[in-house]
């Protein structure tokens, strides 16, 4: 998708979710080596046990966030590795690795190289019990997608 | 002060410290009339009960945080909203409103109104047990502020 | 292909055992691998190390990539050692920024094996 087309079509964000889709399957397979499919949001509740979120700014000012539970987080660090995982912070290291390549990945494909979206660090949350709330008040696009059988949330959350 | 001249004198970290303790000092002057003052971080346990994140992408990259525990986010909120604070919705909306503006106010004194530093949407995380995990690796540095008595930590954590 | 030793240099360790991985993939012998977490490490690496090929991040504190790539070019321990960027910054702002500081090659997150191959080993003088 060209630089011109993409930003001027940001009027047809109900479009982006297949580019969204199309990011994380990319990630996944060359960095996790492993395919992953959409699945239908209503028959898959993800446990959020581990919440990666990396700003956009700019053209594009929003949030991407992947969530999974605990489990699943430590088998995506597992497969990225290559090996075992020593600690908890690995684990969130991996999962924010993760959700920085999806948004870039996306990003890239929406604006191509433009630099007029930028993404700030990504930030890992976990635990058994806390709640997530994004002041974006634009677009919300949601992806469900099966690793292994276990659900991943993706949310691309947008200032209007 | 020109952008350039802001950045060229920014490149001095230790100075950053106090631009934001004065620009968190700013937003509550301004937002809640009310005055805060500094206190030592080693001295004051800050309550993780509510955390706003907003992402900083560009010439500066990284995080600010705002933290303080439910009861504070709520008084913060009644603070922004007078009589019109009825809710527990609202003192998310509160610390992330609160946060996005310390961060905003703290890079404008940084670097101006140049565009090549933007902020991402602030989001909150609330809950009684979490761990929050930046994939910052670079500088971090925090002030504790106390409003109405009760610490609040504000964290800035900085890529480049 | 003769074993290599092999400088990966990124803030995330993570990325840093992806990248090395990565490599052993593509087919890539490495003799050593050694690891550094921004530019200033790594040039502190190579005053002391023999090194054939290094990989390296864009966004890193202390130094970033960019700043690496261009000391890299003044430094007689690190001249002519070919320098590969594996970053998620796509912009072709970066990528012109990078291959006129020096860099060999520019390799966007994610990446396959197959793409480490592609860009790593003309840098090594290497057929596919």
């Amino acid at each position: 998708m060209s630089t011109d087309t993409s930003l001027v079509t940001r009027s047809h964000e109900e479009n982006w979710l297949p580019i969204i889709e199309l990011a994380v399957e990319e990630v996944f397979e060359m960095m996790v080596g492993c395919r992953v499919k959409a699945a239908a949001q209503s028959e898959h509740r993800t446990n959020e046990e581990f919440t990666a979120m990396v700003g956009l700014a700019g053209a594009l000012c929003g949030l991407l966030a992947v969530c999974c539970d605990t489990k699943t987080a430590g088998e995506i660090a597992q497969r990225m590795l290559g090996g075992t995982v020593d600690s908890q912070e690995q684990v969130a290291d991996a999962l924010g690795e993760i959700c920085n390549m999806i948004a870039g990945n996306f990003k890239n494909k929406l604006a191509g190289t433009d630099d007029r979206c930028m993404l700030s660090v990504p930030t890992v949350i976990s635990g058994g019990e806390y709640s997530f709330h994004s002041l974006a008040d634009g677009t919300c696009l949601e992806t469900v997608l099966l690793f292994e059988g276990a659900p991943i949330a993706v949310r691309l959350q947008l200032e209007s | 002060m020109t952008p350039v001249t802001a950045f060229a004198q920014a490149s001095r970290e230790e100075n950053w410290l106090p631009i934001l303790e004065r620009a968190t000092q700013e937003v509550f002057e301004i937002m809640l009339g009310c005055q805060v003052t500094l206190a030592e971080p080693s001295e004051h346990k800050v309550a993780s009960g509510f955390t706003a994140i907003v992402g900083l992408a560009g010439a500066l990259c990284g995080v600010v945080t705002v933290c303080c525990s439910a009861k504070t986010a709520g008084q913060i909120a009644k603070g922004m909203l007078g009589d019109m604070a009825d809710s527990a919705g609202q003192a998310v909306d509160a610390l992330g409103e609160m946060c996005n503006m310390i961060a905003g106010n703290f890079k404008n004194k940084l670097a101006g109104t140049d565009e090549r530093c933007m902020l991402s949407v602030p989001s909150v995380i609330s809950g009684g047990e979490y761990r929050f995990h930046s994939l910052v690796k670079g500088k971090s540095m925090e002030t504790v502020v106390l409003f109405e008595d009760a610490p609040v930590g504000v964290r800035l954590q900085l890529q480049n | 292909m003769d074993a290599i030793t092999a400088l990966i240099v990124d803030d995330s360790s993570v990325m840093r055992k992806i990248v090395e991985r990565s490599l052993r993939q593509a087919g890539i012998e490495l003799e050593k691998v050694m690891e550094a977490s921004n530019g200033a490490e790594a040039l502190a690496a190579l005053q002391s190390n023999k090194v054939d090929l290094i990989l390296c991040d864009i966004n890193m504190p202390v130094m970033d990539g960019l700043e690496f790539v261009r000391q890299a070019a003044t430094v007689d321990k690190a001249k002519g050692i070919p320098i590969v960027m594996i970053t998620t910054e796509g912009s072709e702002s970066h990528v012109v920024q990078a291959l006129t500081a020096g860099a060999r090659g520019y390799i966007r997150k994610p990446f396959t094996p197959d793409q480490v191959k592609e860009h790593v080993l003309p840098v090594l003088g290497k057929k596919q």
